[in-house]
């Protein structure tokens, strides 16, 4: 499989305090990864840093084969991902017009933006919101906005950043069955952090726990949900499984 | 109160029987504020947008000659365009004193901290979450910098109002580099002193009813297009 994603030697250090270091991390083509991890363990440092939102301090990210952050390389590489946030963090403007102004950011022509945005608005269930100011929405059909926009991007990887835990649980749960659904009919490459363990197995295959900026375990959700070492480091409400 | 009515009298006088020179005045008064602020737009938004978007060594000292330029008295900036302006200052030779030109300077340097430092509060009270996603959606540094312009349109129209605010109804510098030349750089504030110091009270009420009429008309336009886009 290709290694869509791949990290080696990587660290993040800020204010003198390191904040994650990577010996190798790899995302191969239509896996999805879950970063798993207690709230400071360095999972979202480390996801802005494999989005190419953070230069490692050192450390090296090839996406696709290619060395991000060389020759201002990673806005040509950005533009192959998505990202969406804990936070629907939507423009102040329609949710229609929220996806256009994504995928013309992109060079994508007026008329396939369109057409993107009402085939995903209509996927994602939300065509019926797609005039309606995007700072109007409950906090469900705002994360359904953020998330038709980062599919209609069409993204090679796509990082999803906790964008279930500020909903309530019916409405998690109903996202996180279609997300699932969705993931698995795309063959879509994502990395997923969360600290709740139970979302993991309704998207991602394998599993990566970042304990104190380090990775302490990774491989498939039996192998990881079995290790008494994942249970010793993440203690409540971890130690439910 | 007899000089108060007696003003609305005179107000709505010259303003039904449109009077030449009050509408000569108001024109006036409305091209020299609203180029002033014009050009305030366009060097107070890329100075505010510059002071909140970047991070080098004497940021934090523009910042604070930004918010010093908010509070500088009219009559000192007066004072500064007349020494440069006057025929033996720095300028002098472009012969520009007593002119509209010169009040629009004048104005224009009042107005521009004003501008620059509302948009530079509007800009940095976008959510640096936001600001991450839209680095996330791929933007380039001008889409970048397009995108935050909208989300900080509200911010960046009340810099405008402010500026607009601060230059219309200013008398100093107008007075001091405009010289209150009837028929050319008379604008309402200057006419209203000078009718004061006539002793022509109803006049000069009559002249500020009108200057508060178009500031609200204007301020009014202005605030329609803010709400407007909250709205959006």
């Amino acid at each position: 499989m290709k290694a869509m994603l791949d990290a080696e030697g990587l660290s993040l250090v800020l204010s003198g305090r390191e904040i994650f270091h990577i010996e190798s991390l790899t995302l191969h083509q239509g896996e999805v990864m879950a970063l798993v991890g207690p709230n400071g363990a360095g999972k979202s440092s480390l996801l802005r840093t494999l989005a190419l939102l953070e230069p490692p301090t050192p450390g090296t990210v090839h996406f696709d084969g290619v060395p991000a952050y060389r020759n201002g390389k990673h806005l040509a590489l950005r533009r192959r991902m998505a990202l969406v946030f804990q936070e629907p963090l939507l423009l102040d403007t329609t949710v229609q017009r929220n996806i256009t102004i994504a995928l013309r950011i992109r060079d994508v022509t007026r008329h396939e933006a369109a057409r993107r945005a009402e085939k995903w608005l209509d996927r994602i269930g939300i065509a019926h919101l797609a005039h309606r100011p995007a700072r109007r929405l409950s906090g469900g059909e705002a994360q359904r906005a953020s998330l038709a926009r980062a599919f209609a991007l069409e993204p090679e990887v796509l990082f999803l950043d906790e964008p279930f835990s500020a909903l309530d649980y019916p409405t998690r749960k109903a996202l996180l069955n279609e997300m699932g659904e969705l993931l698995r009919s795309m063959n879509m490459t994502a990395l997923f952090v969360t600290h709740d363990y139970t979302e993991i197995p309704y998207l991602a295959s394998q599993v990566c726990v970042l304990f104190e900026g380090k990775i302490i375990k990774r491989g498939s959700i039996s192998e990881v949900f079995g290790e008494a070492l994942f249970r010793s480091h993440c203690l409540t409400p971890w130690e439910t499984i | 109160m007899d000089v108060m009515r007696d003003g609305f009298i005179e107000a709505f006088r010259l303003l039904f029987t449109l009077d030449r020179e009050v509408l000569g005045i108001t024109f006036q008064t409305l091209q020299v504020s609203g180029l002033a602020t014009i050009i305030s737009v366009f060097i107070g938004i890329p100075i505010g947008a510059a002071l909140a978007l970047t991070r080098f060594f004497g940021r934090g000292f523009l910042v604070s000659l930004v918010n010093f330029g908010m509070g500088l008295p009219p009559v000192v900036v007066g004072l500064a365009t007349w020494l440069t302006l006057t025929r033996y200052g720095p300028l002098g030779m472009l012969g520009l004193l007593y002119t509209p030109t010169a009040m629009i300077l004048a104005q224009a340097v009042i107005a521009s901290p004003l501008v620059a430092g509302f948009t530079l509060a509007a800009i940095q009270s976008v959510s640096p979450k936001l600001r991450l996603q839209m680095l996330a959606l791929g933007t380039t540094r001008l889409q970048y910098l397009m995108l935050l312009l909208w989300e900080a349109r509200l911010g960046i129209l009340a810099a405008i109002i402010a500026g607009f605010g601060g230059v219309i109804s200013e008398v100093g510098a107008s007075m001091m580099v405009g010289g209150n030349v009837r028929g050319y750089t008379r604008v309402l504030t200057t006419a209203t002193v000078m009718e004061v110091s006539k002793g022509k009270f109803e006049l000069a009420t009559a002249l500020s009813i009108i200057l508060l009429v178009i500031t609200f008309v204007i301020m009014s336009i202005l605030s329609y297009l803010q709400q407007r886009g909250k709205q959006a």
